[in-house]
């Protein structure tokens, strides 16, 4: 494609979005968000109203904290996820939104609210987990069938390494730091495995922790051996560009893979529930949505809600139904949404809401590196991170 | 000049230096011998978030922090003494690594991992960087008057890029099948990953730095041919010295204060090595001081950030610069003194 086609496509893109805002906004609004295609939609959609003026930035979540401690706020709204809401509820930095709801959110449904103590306190706008996508044609070639566990997506992996018809079986976000954290922590609660006892004190250095890292010294050698800087956008590019045949991967990229701008495969990679561990399904279910600040004016506030309800409007959904897993109105399920309901239709559990987990992740994103590299054994690795944890927790005043 | 004159003139940099450089590193200081926690209270609250398939509430403790009456999280702070610091040097995990006689398990602990591939690439670093600006600026020296300006321009480029743009820009001509490995699996015919071990990474961050710094080392070495007394050149042709005893015996001499300055100023510098491991993505296989920093400033995913570590590991650098920096400003204090 040539610059100038992108260019117009882009126009074009939110030129088509700006059509369907029935929306007029005269109050200036300021918003923060990720940066993935289902924010570029809906802050398209918002532009088209007026006065709105988007920042989309994936280190969101390092700004919003203390951009909305500041009075006024910096931004009107943010986006909001099951982990960057912690900080932003524990702080009291958001408005409760009950009355705009009552206002101007007739169209919304009501599993869309986030609610604490039966005050809503952030909007979902879609849904988003992890789940099998493969290459349909290696494996229907290779006579493998579906895998369902990690076990058999290892047998399968095995069986494509040995017959050589991609580069490497697999891919997986493992980069070091959170994405490496993340795939321990959805394989540890696929084991069953509980992260804390009753008082918080770590409990990862058990026998599950041992399978999960076992399972993960197992993975890595099936994947390009620089799967340490691997996230999720290189995953989504090896898979465009033919080079693994499957990949357990966020659903928000179920979009991309299959898309014939972007992929040379596209159409042949098929959607498949997330994989199972010994006791559930390996992955975690995530919402993402927007909430409104609370150092803001009732009439700014007014207006970032009707904003953020024109963004969801019914026919946004549908003129965008594959790019997201929508959780607002007009959302019918196509192919590219199959294995993220199949996920939730299974036993995956959400990602924890609480500080805990915070700290945990940070030690585990800092201390398995060392196991995939061979520098220290499972064991050694668990211990590690258990005091990691300790020490980090009891310095945010989280342990005594 | 007068006192007050002096004063006068003195006074504006001193107060900025003070505001600037001494406040911060102070509060610093300060910071990691404190710990400032949130007052928590355990509270059951009942929360409902949306699933694929409809709402899902639960209702468990949590823990919370407090807020104050102007809606600020209410934080206490209490002097940790040396914790922080213990906590990031871990020397009872040190004593057993040292008991055992395991380098290995010494090299498993963060600080003293990172502490290692600092000295290394600092130390390794220096001599390249010296001689690779020393031979550029005697390359530079002697060619044609014509392409002086060109190649003067063309070898400070390197100088000139963004360290962490320079340093990604290396790091893409090698990732997967960047151009550079494929270039390298096609001429030596086999399969390179130059990203899944740590001595690939390292290799090319010394590589990366000397390209990135020499640069500077050859201006200021170029700068310092330019002040070379040609009659003892002469003399010393007449006298019958070869090109390199010349070098060797005239003009190396005629740069010392000059290689001493780079020497402090490339010290400090590549003591606080960052871009390196941000631009190479190398913190799975080595990290440096700064980085180890940088990852307790780190914002976890709940927002806390580990203030008193990071504050500790700055000031363990801090101190570590002081000490390598010690040598060779004891020698420009003796030449000093000597005069």
């Amino acid at each position: 494609m040539k610059p100038r086609h992108i260019l117009l496509t882009g126009a074009m893109a939110v030129a088509a979005n700006m059509a369907f805002a029935d929306c007029m906004n005269a109050v200036p609004v300021k918003t923060i968000s990720n940066a993935f295609p289902a924010y570029e939609i809906m802050t398209g959609v918002m532009a088209g109203c007026g006065n709105v003026e988007s920042e989309l930035d994936k280190d969101h979540r390092l700004k919003i904290v203390d951009a909305f401690s500041a009075n006024p706020s910096l931004y009107s709204m943010t986006s909001l996820t099951n982990s960057t809401s912690v900080p932003m509820i524990d702080a009291d930095l958001l408005r409760p939104l009950d009355d705009l709801i009552a206002a101007h959110g007739a169209n919304l449904n009501p599993h869309q609210f986030i609610e604490i103590d039966g005050k809503t306190m952030a909007i979902a706008a879609f849904a988003n987990t992890q789940h099998l996508m493969y290459r349909e044609d290696i494996l229907s070639d290779l006579g493998i069938a579906v895998p369902t566990t990690w076990d058999e997506y290892i047998a399968a992996a095995e069986k494509i390494q040995a017959a050589g018809v991609v580069d490497y079986p697999i891919g997986h976000y493992m980069k070091d730091g959170w994405n490496l954290a993340f795939v321990f922590v959805n394989h540890y609660l696929g084991e069953g495995g509980e992260f804390f006892n009753a008082d918080w004190t770590p409990s990862i250095n058990n026998e599950k922790g041992m399978a999960v890292l076992e399972r993960m010294a197992k993975l890595g050698t099936l994947m390009d051996p620089e799967y340490l800087v691997s996230d999720t956008t290189f995953v989504t590019k090896q898979m465009q560009q033919g080079k693994i045949a499957m990949a357990n991967l966020w659903a928000s990229r179920a979009g991309a893979v299959n898309d014939p701008a972007e992929s040379t495969v596209s159409g042949k990679v098929v959607m498949a529930a997330g994989l199972r561990g010994a006791e559930r399904i390996a992955s975690t279910i995530w919402w993402d949505g927007w909430a409104i600040a609370k150092n803001i004016s009732d009439e700014e506030a007014e207006a970032a809600m009707k904003l953020i309800v024109a963004a969801m409007a019914e026919d946004v959904i549908q003129a965008n139904n594959d790019d997201a897993i929508w959780l607002a109105k007009g959302f019918v399920p196509g192919a590219a949404a199959k294995g993220a309901f199949d996920t939730a239709a299974g036993d995956a559990v959400p990602y924890p809401m609480n500080k805990y987990i915070g700290s945990m992740h940070s030690a585990l994103g800092s201390g398995l590196a060392a196991f995939m590299t061979g520098d220290k054994d499972a064991a050694t690795t668990l211990a590690d991170i258990e005091a990691a944890y300790v020490s980090d927790a009891k310095e945010k005043g989280l342990l005594k | 000049m007068k006192k007050k004159t002096f004063a006068i003139f003195v006074g504006p940099s001193v107060f900025m230096m003070v505001l600037f450089i001494a406040a911060p590193l102070l509060s610093v200081l300060w910071q990691s011998f404190h710990v400032t926690q949130p007052v928590y209270e355990q509270v059951e609250v009942e929360t409902c978030t949306p699933g694929l398939l409809g709402s899902v509430c639960t209702t468990e403790m949590k823990t919370r922090p407090l807020l104050s009456d102007n809606g600020k999280i209410l934080t206490e702070t209490t002097f940790v003494g040396l914790q922080s610091y213990r906590n990031v040097i871990e020397p009872e995990k040190l004593r057993t690594a040292i008991a055992r006689g395991s380098w290995r398990d010494v090299m498993n602990i963060r600080f003293w991992s990172a502490l290692r591939f600092t000295l290394v690439f600092t130390i390794l670093t220096l001599p390249l960087v010296l001689g690779t600006g020393l031979l550029i600026a005697l390359a530079v020296n002697n060619t044609l008057q014509r392409i002086k300006g060109p190649v003067i321009f063309v070898s400070l480029l390197p100088f000139i890029i963004t360290p962490v743009i320079g340093a990604l820009s290396i790091r893409w001509l090698f990732l997967g099948d960047g151009i550079l490995t494929a270039g390298l699996e096609w001429w030596l015919d086999r399969d390179i990953a130059m990203f899944a071990q740590a001595w690939t990474i390292e290799l090319m961050m010394y590589i990366y730095r000397v390209w990135h710094v020499a640069p500077f080392a050859f201006v200021v070495f170029y700068a310092g041919l330019q002040t070379v007394n040609n009659d003892a050149v002469e003399a010393a042709i007449i006298d019958g010295a070869s090109r390199w005893q010349r070098l060797r015996y005239v003009i190396i001499p005629h740069l010392m204060p000059l290689v001493i300055f780079l020497t402090l100023i490339h010290l400090m510098d590549a003591y606080r090595v960052f871009e390196e491991i941000v631009g190479f993505s190398a913190s799975a296989h080595v990290i440096s001081l700064q980085w180890l920093t940088y990852e307790f400033l780190l914002q976890d995913g709940t927002g806390a950030r580990a203030i008193s570590r990071a504050s500790a590991s700055a000031i363990l650098t801090m101190i570590g610069i002081a000490v390598l920096l010690g040598v060779p400003l004891r020698r420009v204090w003796r030449e000093q003194r000597a005069s």
